[in-house]
């Protein structure tokens, strides 16, 4: 018997570690991280063990009272990670709960000897560890070293060499030219002949080229992997890509455990994970992902990820095993058989879960909200969020998580028909779409064995779709949902059916709503006994008993595991599902202290939620969570089982808001508002005319089914206008139109203006401030308030711009006119809860844009700017109870809070990195500092802005904007910055007496110095890029010269009051002299 | 929708779930038990430990990779855990009538019509899980609409050991060194992880005096059933336990090695059906996940001195392997999976 005790960290104890976040939600890196983080934490404060947090991310759980000890919003960078090292002196520092930001920046602080300066131990994996894990010849190497295969390319100079080479390999293989840009003269060889032929090619391109092994179409297969420091080591997970390799992970279809592997498979892909995670030295948790062929057991491994990750919270919430907090208990020196099972509380967590369901992730993409970008999946990540279901059948789970990605799918048949021109062509080169695409495909006639060729999806899936195009058809064969046999209608439940599909494929377009076909079959199918029953989650398959009160709805079963008693205790709060552009972790935070709040009162709380990446799916955050999803069906059946005392719908962001109408007319208690006032505030109509009866101001706007109408309303408003049709073929959902042809291009190409697909048009007020009110009520009555504005001026969505709270240049007069409003609208729709209402102000003329009878985006990041928690005093107003104003007044505070957006342009090929009316960030950051000035550094710095070094290239737009940034660019000039700029921008500067060199734009490629060569050959440390109008143009030359800075890494700034907040703020203050302070020293 | 025939489990206290028919149109009846492992329906179905047993999936979902072919090297079964389903009938939530599997040669309903087992899918087998769990296995009977009811039949009143283990000596594979192995019912992979590791293994009937054949090392094997029914294997082991020579017991042979020293078992309330059993050895920091079929234990205070404990489960504290303090003896309950190490401990003694 041998003992591998690693000799890195026994008999360590910690007393105070330091825990890197992930900072600002990004594509690839979201809120996984938030509750990686969160369970680090938990595990930490179990122990005793002071935790001090650097995470910038204001809206995540992880930086909330009552978790992390200190938190610092700073940048998760090595510099100011030192900094925080300088000041607070932990012993330990944990690097694996932070994605790839904590990874990297942890790495650099190893190698830059600043751990050992400070006497630091890494908790958990070493760092050596994590380097032969992401540095591929380390890794390659280091699997070499126990003959586990990985997939290695062989550089070569000769058609021989290549032909040695692929012999070695074993066909088919890929032949990419290297340097070459574009993937030119690269393809697939199934031969010697077309091996020959390409390679012979390709050396025409390049002098060089790269024979790899193809593994297309082979399966992508994932296991977590835990170990400890004594070598013992259990899987969690087997976990199944339904695309097959080549799409990203994050971008596939993913099920859990695998389903078209046996038992060999799964044992030797299982056996083969331990042995490297054994090798490499992970003391923790990773992931182990591999390509394995479909046609033998043959492997490579594609990567480990030493740290927790995208798939690990997956793989936490599909089996109910803590891996984050197991994991850190494991950092912290612990075995794993000395910790407990936290479902069962009783066995220990050296076990591998058995689970009796099949779990469903699918991405959720939002690239309908760029312009320019490429919808085609592939190997890198577009994806922005994601969900996972449950089912006891595939198809239950598959149709339920196609209704949870929120993208008026009804799941996989019953959607509105798909205009695809090339079938053939969508399934080969798989977009957003592809799902849907598979139904149409099969709708179509091709059999499973085209649609595999087409896809190399492994036939077992597509025989499961297959079943539900039949049950589709069977379906369509009655007219009346009484004629359906009783065991067709409940095979299609026990299917995933929702009763909309039902209805659908049996009433076809007879009701006059969907809502009113659902609740025919609904009643119907209640009258025959077909109900859904709840299933625990309890890691082990029922073979032990386990109180859990981790839950989903089913078909598949007969029996509840949950004894309900109908004592009215519970209070339902309805979650935020899949995160996407403009609904992320914020309701997240909103959720979780909702549900903090609902218990400490004394009351049951329930969540109803389906996002995997959350904490408000953490079964330790709630007395009963239900992992299911958020549609009017399953919520009201939730509700009949639990008989709650109330629902609250306002913390979830929109899709609860939305059910509020359907839920009251069942007779559901909504907390809170009620459900007439908030279609009040949600119908436009509605709220036009209240604000008209009160006499509040909005900008004018009109509904219209006609050119001739909107050219009418135009006359009088004038341009620009901001257009919202209700029916879009592609693009963006809104527009801004500053003339006639934009217009006329608009509404011709993008979209469609009828009878049945109005279109509202608006005033647009140029150069007006945007301003934030958000505030809970009680009674109509406002409790607390707080008022923030906006840095950029209207146009800018509100989700993308940069917010500041207080407000430092609001006219006191406009502030007093605000709160005014703002309980004029409180009164009148006798508020009870949070919401938020949005206003315009120019020249102490103020109008509401937008009032929304829920928690917005901002309650985090003004909650904790102010300390005063908006979302617990909500509840506790929707709870009933009598709100005290609090005491201290937002206007007091001596410092000031930032919230900046984190984009993710760099990851969407194509995209116009420009901001519009319609939202493209994917995430946040606030800080806070003494004045603007500092909190406006460190938020930029926070979201990866660097600051420049030497030069600025300008085109600053319009003369407007020109004159807004020529302050700016003095500073730069004072300063010592090289400017560059544009043509317009250099002749106006140069009249201001600012020296510039002149650049040429990309649409004169011949001219000296080109703006992007000068890009490409990192002359240049900041871009700032003012778009002249509001509409894009993909081919413009600003296009060019702002994706090039994007796919360069170059900072990109687009916006003329933000460049010149952020070009103030490091002209004038050096971030040596940035303060280190945690949340609480303000 | 698919034509299936109506399939209803009647267990002993009455209690019925009723589904749909995916195996041999028959009805039959057997000791109900659950198994929570999320693949490998070939192997349990021909495990001789599940004789006489209807067995129940958790995971719902049963079939997907259809079954591999039954192909023999040496008599021995490459798939399979012996040369027939030995499982009454299989229970799941939901079969999947479409398989993919580039081993796969036919369905999983083919092959049980085949081998006459009847199945059923389309039942809660959760409830049903959590039903057995709380009441112990149970006796049950399948009856399929149209069949012809059976009595309920105890497997445990049989003497299992002796219905599934070889008749007649075996010689497999070829080696310098040779082991005897007690067939109480051997799954294959015994003998496969045998032979492989370059032994002769002699395999011999559960009641075969082998004290009189010459070997290097014993090996009891696993088995069906209650392992009181096994004396005649005990009384053989004691003479073995004289003779010296190192001896190794697996699952049952557990059992019987404990029954041979003069210890006790018993029935366990919960007994363990599952790839997933943590077992931690004693007196180390190392643990395994194992993987177990059995519903006895060994009563750890009726060891006698010179044995200790090996192993135990680390969800239920029970014994999982004994040792003798000083001689080349010692059993798992479980078998060997993350634990190849044990045999080539074994090996290393001999």
């Amino acid at each position: 018997m041998t003992f591998h005790p690693d000799n890195i960290m026994t008999n360590v104890s910690f007393k105070k570690v330091l825990l890197l976040g992930s900072g600002a939600l990004k594509i690839g890196e979201a809120g996984e991280f938030d509750y990686s983080g969160s369970q680090a934490i938990k595990a930490m404060k179990e122990e005793g063990i002071e935790t001090v947090l650097i995470n910038p991310n204001i809206a995540t759980v992880q930086t909330s009272e009552g978790f992390a000890d200190k938190i610092y919003f700073l940048p998760v960078t090595p510099f100011f990670v030192e900094k925080v090292i300088e000041k607070e002196r932990p012993d330990g520092i944990l690097l694996a709960f932070g994605g790839q930001t904590a990874l990297n920046c942890g790495v650099t602080l190893h190698e830059s000897g600043i751990l050992e300066k400070y006497g630091i131990r890494v908790l958990g994996t070493p760092v050596q560890a994590i380097m032969d894990t992401e540095d591929r010849e380390l890794f390659i190497h280091k699997l070499d070293e126990i003959d586990v295969k990985t997939i290695k390319s062989e550089a070569v100079e000769s058609v021989d060499a290549a032909l040695r080479a692929a012999r070695e390999l074993g066909f088919p293989v890929i032949v990419r030219a290297a340097y070459a840009l574009g993937g030119l003269g690269s393809g697939f060889c199934d031969d010697e002949k077309e091996l020959i032929e390409l390679t012979e090619k390709a050396l025409s391109f390049s002098p060089q080229v790269l024979v790899e092994k193809s593994l297309k179409g082979w399966k992508e297969i994932e296991f977590e992997v835990v170990r400890d420091r004594y070598d013992n080591c259990i899987t969690v997970c087997s976990m199944e890509n339904f695309d097959p390799l080549g799409i990203h992970t994050g971008e596939s279809i993913v099920v859990a455990p695998s389903q078209t592997l046996s038992n060999d498979d799964v044992q030797f892909l299982r056996k083969l994970a331990i042995k490297m995670v054994r090798h490499i030295g992970i003391v923790g948790e990773c992931n182990v992902q591999y390509a394995y062929d479909p046609q033998s057991m043959d492997y490579r491994v594609i990567e480990v990820n030493a740290r927790l990750s995208r798939s690990s919270a997956l793989a936490s919430k599909a089996t109910g095993y803590p891996l984050a907090f197991v994991a850190a208990k494991i950092g912290l020196g612990y075995g794993l058989f000395e910790l407990k099972n936290s479902v069962t509380k009783d066995t220990p967590a050296y076990f591998e879960p058995s689970i009796d369901y099949i779990v469903v992730k699918l991405p959720r993409w939002d690239l309908g909200k760029f312009h320019g970008v490429r919808r085609e999946i592939g190997s890198s990540m577009k994806s922005v969020g994601e969900v996972m279901s449950i089912g006891r059948t595939f198809e239950e789970a598959i149709q339920k998580g196609l209704r949870m990605i929120g993208q008026g799918m009804h799941g996989f048949v019953g959607n509105h028909d798909l205009k695809i021109a090339d079938i053939d062509k969508s399934l080969r080169e798989p977009t957003d779409k592809r799902i849907f695409v598979i139904a149409k495909a099969l709708r179509s006639g091709y059999t499973i064995e085209d649609i595999y060729n087409l896809t190399k999806i492994d036939r077992w899936f597509l025989y499961r779709l297959q079943n539900l195009i039949n049950t589709e058809i069977e379906l369509e064969g009655y007219n009346e949902i009484t004629d359906v046999p009783v065991e067709l209608l409940r095979t299609a439940k026990e299917q995933g059916f929702s009763d909309f599909q039902i209805a659908k494929a049996v009433l076809k377009d007879r009701p006059q709503s969907g809502a009113e076909g659902n609740s025919i079959v609904r009643e119907y199918r209640k009258s025959l006994g077909i109900l859904p029953v709840v299933k625990q989650i309890d890691t082990l398959a029922a073979e032990y008993p386990a109180q859990t009160n981790y839950l989903y709805l089913t078909y598949n079963g007969t029996t509840n595991d949950v004894e309900y008693t109908g004592d009215h205790r519970s209070i339902v709060v309805l979650g935020s599902g899949a995160y996407r552009i403009g609904s992320s972790v914020e309701f997240d935070w909103c959720s979780v202290n909702a549900l903090m709040t609902v218990k400490r009162e004394g009351w049951r709380s329930v969540m109803i939620n389906y996002n995997p990446e959350t904490v408000s799916t953490d079964y330790d955050m709630c007395d009963r969570l239900y992992f299911d999803e958020l549609t009017f069906e399953r919520v009201m059946d939730i509700i009949e089982l639990e008989q709650p005392h109330g629902a609250i719908l306002s913390v979830g962001g929109q899709i609860p808001n939305n059910l509020a109408t359907r839920l009251d007319a069942e007779g559901v208690n909504i907390l809170g508002t009620s459900a007439k006032c908030i279609d009040n505030a949600e119908d436009r109509h509605k709220f036009s005319a209240m604000l008209d009866t009160l006499g509040i101001d909005q900008p004018r706007w009109k509904e219209l089914t006609s050119f001739d109408d909107i050219r009418k309303f135009i006359d009088q408003v004038g341009f620009p206008v901001l257009v919202r049709p209700s029916y879009v073929l592609s693009g963006a959902a809104m527009n801004v139109c500053s003339n006639e042809e934009e217009l006329e291009r608009f509404l011709r190409l993008a979209a469609n203006v009828s009878k049945q697909h109005p279109v509202v048009v608006t005033e647009f007020i140029q150069n007006a401030k945007e301003i934030e009110m958000d505030a809970v009520a009680a009674k109509g009555e406002i409790k607390a308030y707080a008022i923030s504005e906006h840095i950029e001026f209207a146009g800018v969505h509100s989700g993308d711009a940069t917010i500041q709270f207080p407000p430092q240049k609001l006219y006191v007069e406009t502030m007093r006119r605000i709160k005014k409003i703002s309980a004029q609208i409180a009164k009148a729709l006798e508020i009870t809860g949070p919401f938020n209402i949005q206003f315009l102000a120019k020249n102490n003329d103020i109008k509401v844009i937008e009032c929304n009878l829920r928690a917005s985006r901002s309650f985090p990041f003004v909650s904790k700017v102010s300390k005063i928690n908006f979302i617990d005093l909500a509840t506790r107003a929707m709870l009933g109870q009598e709100i005290e104003k609090p005491n201290k007044s937002a206007f007091d505070l001596d410092y000031v809070g930032i919230k900046a957006s984190q984009f993710s342009f760099s990851r969407l090929q194509g995209a116009d990195p420009v901001l519009g009316v319609d939202m493209s960030s994917t995430g946040e950051v606030g800080c806070l500092g003494v004045d603007s000035t500092e909190a406006i550094l460190k938020s930029m710095l926070s979201v990866g802005y660097r600051v420049p070094k030497n030069s600025v290239l300008m085109s600053t737009g319009s003369a407007r904007s020109k004159a807004d940034m020529l302050e700016a660019a003095q500073m730069l000039h004072k300063q010592g910055f090289t400017i560059y700029a544009t043509e317009g921008t250099a002749r106006y500067l140069e009249e201001n007496a600012i020296p510039v060199i002149r650049v040429y734009w990309p649409s004169q490629p011949d001219m000296e110095p080109q703006a992007l060569k000068l890009l490409h050959d990192k002359q240049i440390d900041l871009v700032v890029n003012i778009p002249k109008n509001l509409s894009s143009t993909e081919l413009s030359n600003g296009y060019k010269i702002r994706r090039a800075a994007i796919d360069l890494n170059i900072p990109l700034l687009t916006n003329a009051r933000l460049a010149s907040a952020f070009i103030n703020a490091f002209t004038t203050l050096s971030v040596d002299d940035i303060e280190i302070k945690t949340w609480d020293e303000y | 929708m698919r034509e299936t025939r109506r399939a209803t489990l009647i267990l002993e206290d009455g209690t019925t779930f009723v589904g749909k028919s995916f195996g041999h149109e028959s009805s039959t009846s057997g000791e109900v038990v659950f198994n929570t492992a999320m693949t490998g329906y070939p192997e349990s179905l021909t495990d001789p430990s599940c004789e006489g047993q209807i067995l129940v999936t958790t995971y719902p979902i049963l079939g997907n990779y259809g079954v591999p072919p039954h192909l023999e090297k040496d008599t021995i079964s490459e798939f399979y855990e012996s040369n027939r389903i030995h499982a009454r009938a299989i229970i799941a939530q939901d079969y999947s009538w479409e398989h993919s599997h580039w081993q796969a040669d036919r369905s999983l309903s083919e092959w049980l019509i085949e081998e006459g087992v009847p199945a059923i899918y389309g039942i809660d087998t959760r409830a049903l899980t959590k039903h057995l769990r709380e009441n112990g296995s149970m006796l049950g009977k399948i009856v399929i609409e149209g069949t012809e009811e059976v009595d309920f039949y105890n497997p445990n009143s049989e003497n299992l050991v002796a219905k599934t283990s070889c008749k007649e000596v075996e010689i497999h594979g070829d080696g310098a060194k040779t082991v005897v192995l007690v067939d109480c019912g051997t799954q294959h992979n015994i003998i496969r992880g045998l032979t492989k590791r370059g032994l002769k293994v002699v395999r011999v009937p559960w009641d075969y005096d082998f004290t009189t054949e010459s070997y290097d090392g014993l090996i009891i094997s696993n088995g069906p059933g209650n392992p009181a029914m096994a004396e005649a294997t005990v009384l053989n082991i004691r003479k073995a336990l004289e003779i010296g020579k190192p001896i190794c017991g697996i699952c049952m042979g557990n059992h019987l090695l404990a029954m041979a020293a003069g210890a006790k078992t018993y029935k366990l309330k919960y007994g363990h059906h599952s790839h997933n059993q943590p077992v931690r050895r004693i007196g180390t920091n190392n643990c395994y996940i194992t993987s177990q079929n059995h519903g006895y234990a060994i009563d750890i205070t009726t060891l006698p001195e010179d044995w200790e404990p090996m192993f135990e489960n680390m969800n239920d504290g029970t014994n999982e392997g004994i040792r003798h303090k000083t001689k080349p003896y010692f059993s798992t309950q479980f078998h060997p999976d993350d634990t190849d190490y044990l045999l080539d401990e074994f090996i290393a003694m001999i």
